[in-house]
């Protein structure tokens, strides 16, 4: 007879009886400990680095922002002063403003433009898988390159924009050598690059939406901008939420394309707070400031987020 | 096909915008063989005297294959190794229930939301610590392991039906074969997205390499890139090199995996 022991993960033992003799039972060594240390064994590689270069940074980056530290001298206790610093800083403030003014322009433009095309690649068009990959292609491109290149592209003197906009008769502004200019040419590049990702997310999302819901609002008399409004767009709100979200998360983290364009100029007119960040660390040595306003940033992104979630029930439609 | 003018018309505006998506792409690579590029006020589309000048001396003033060498072996070690830490973690996390694995998951998770940006003070210390500054060892351990693929490839591990594992346990299969010889075979798909997104994401990384490389000839690709601009301010057709160069290994490797990308963007978006 054959049993097989219960049912337990990772307890798993055969008793064999025969006649009434008990078999040798082959007991392997604590099957509780055997499975602990597989589970161990199955975790640690990845809970290791986890908790060592993201857990343990993210604590200290607490206990630095509580200091006073130039990264190579002794620390000194200020407790919630480099806060108190940071909030009434202009410098940080103007970074902040910069960041949102970079959110408020850079969202709607890939998000419209997204959807736009998103629309136009889900009807029945020749090689629209070949023109997903065109539109996508900017995507696996690397910051660096796409802001080297727009920088290009938008050089005040001789950049190819300003040349073509000469062409129908409108001088072109000096883009990154003007404050007025950085930010929106910033935006730009940046919207360039993701379109193809926000595309591919709405795409996913259209594609979800039951033909039977046009066909029926179509016999119900409803044009195409009545469909977009009454039902593309409702159905989509899951996609558009996960766009906004992710867009907000990183829009708030944008470093990148900043630091290799403008480097936060003219004038500081395009400084964002991960450049802030960047400069008060290494290039002042305000480690503890720079930690501050590094919490300062997660709490705020942190509270969006949570903000946004709480507030999908209002407008997000999972079918 | 019906030849409907509407769809004749989307069909241009498509076109038209893809286009522009590719334009500042070709524009790199005229401008990369137009020596002098950025002298004259107008541009030239088609180069006057193309060369490839503009390569050669890039290679000269740089030590540009070994930048290359420095980014393409950083990101196959780096995806290497998340897959490697990702899957067995996945693997706990969707076969083998202990007590408290949900909270463990829910701090994994959790690592995801902490941008990079708050830790890059206290681990450029700890990397001082350890002596790791200007290290390969120091750009690389912060990315050994994701959270990300952790979630990725467990949602996948969660679709393989148990009956296939349950019933190799009955043939006295352990853990180590059901993974390796059950699992991971199953979740291939799920494995070929991470390690796409894996690559590019240690392929164009910037910050982390950019705080922690200080030798030149040691220097990513990016990072090597942004310094060049400071360097050659006005030569424009050897930043553009460096460009096209940059994104010729991304553009072949897109070209043959374009599908997973894809799908693994679309599937990010979804709930």
């Amino acid at each position: 007879m054959t049993t097989v022991g219960n049912s337990k993960p990772g307890v798993l033992r055969a008793t064999t009886t025969r006649g009434g003799n008990p078999a040798p039972i082959r007991r392997k060594p604590a099957p509780r400990l055997r499975y602990a240390l597989t589970v161990a064994l199955f975790l640690l590689p990845s809970a290791l680095p986890l908790l060592f270069f993201t857990i343990v940074p993210m604590v200290s980056a607490f206990w630095i922002s509580l200091n006073q530290w130039n990264l190579v001298g002794s620390m000194k206790w200020v407790g919630l002063d480099n806060y108190a610093r940071l909030v009434t800083d202009p410098g940080t403030q103007g970074a902040f403003l910069h960041t949102v003014y970079y959110i408020v322009g850079y969202l709607p433009l890939v998000y419209v433009g997204g959807l736009a095309i998103a629309l136009a690649l889900n009807a029945r068009i020749k090689g629209r898988s070949m023109l997903r990959g065109l539109y996508f292609l900017p995507v696996v491109t690397s910051w660096i390159v796409v802001a080297l290149v727009w920088r290009w592209l938008l050089n005040p003197s001789t950049g190819i924009v300003n040349w073509l906009l000469g062409l129908i008769g409108i001088a072109g502004p000096g883009w990154w050598t003007d404050p007025a200019w950085s930010m929106p040419a910033i935006i730009l590049a940046s919207a360039w690059k993701d379109l193809g990702f926000v595309m591919v997310i709405l795409l996913a999302g259209l594609q979800a939406i039951p033909e039977e819901l046009y066909e029926a609002a179509t016999v119900d008399g409803a044009g195409p901008w009545r469909r977009l409004f009454s039902i593309t767009l409702p159905m989509l709100s899951p996609s558009t939420f996960f766009v906004i979200v992710l867009s907000l998360i990183n829009g708030f983290q944008v470093f990148d394309q900043v630091y290799a364009m403008t480097g936060g100029g003219p004038n500081n007119s395009s400084q964002v707070v991960v450049q802030q960040i960047y400069d008060l660390t290494f290039r002042y040595g305000r480690a503890g400031e720079a930690s501050a306003l590094s919490w300062l940033l997660f709490l705020f992104i942190l509270i969006i987020t949570l903000i946004q979630v709480r507030g999908q029930k209002k407008w997000v439609n999972y079918a | 096909m019906r030849k409907h003018p509407r769809l004749i018309a989307l069909n241009v505006l498509v076109v038209a915008g893809a286009a522009v998506m590719v334009f500042p792409f070709l524009w790199a690579f005229v401008t990369s063989i137009s020596p002098g590029a950025g002298l004259s006020a107008t541009p030239q589309l088609i180069p006057e005297n193309p060369s490839l000048s503009a390569y050669a001396e890039l290679l000269q003033r740089l030590p540009f294959v070994q930048i290359v060498l420095n980014s393409l072996i950083l990101a196959i070690l780096t995806t290497v190794f998340q897959l490697a830490t990702s899957s067995l973690a996945a693997y706990v996390f969707s076969r083998m229930p202990f007590k408290g694995r949900n909270a463990v998951f829910a701090v994994y998770l959790a690592t995801m939301m902490v941008p990079l940006q708050v830790l890059v003070v206290p681990l450029f210390v700890e990397m001082k610590s350890l002596g790791l500054i200007d290290t390969y060892l120091g750009v690389l351990l912060p990315g050994v392991a994701s959270a990300f693929g952790v979630f990725l490839l467990r949602q996948a591990m969660n679709s393989v039906p148990t009956d296939l594992d349950q019933a190799a346990t009955l043939d006295g299969a352990g853990h180590f074969r059901i993974f390796g010889l059950i699992i991971l075979p199953l979740v291939r798909p799920a494995l070929a997205t991470l390690t796409v997104f894996a690559f590019l994401n240690s392929w164009n990384s910037f910050l982390w390499p950019l705080i922690i490389l200080r030798t030149p000839a040691m220097k990513t690709l990016p990072v090597a890139l942004a310094a060049l601009q400071g360097q050659y301010t006005t030569q424009w057709d050897i930043v553009m090199a460096g460009s096209v160069v940059s994104v010729l290994p991304m553009l072949a490797l897109y070209i043959f995996t374009q599908k997973y990308i894809i799908q693994g963007v679309a599937g990010t978006g979804l709930k």
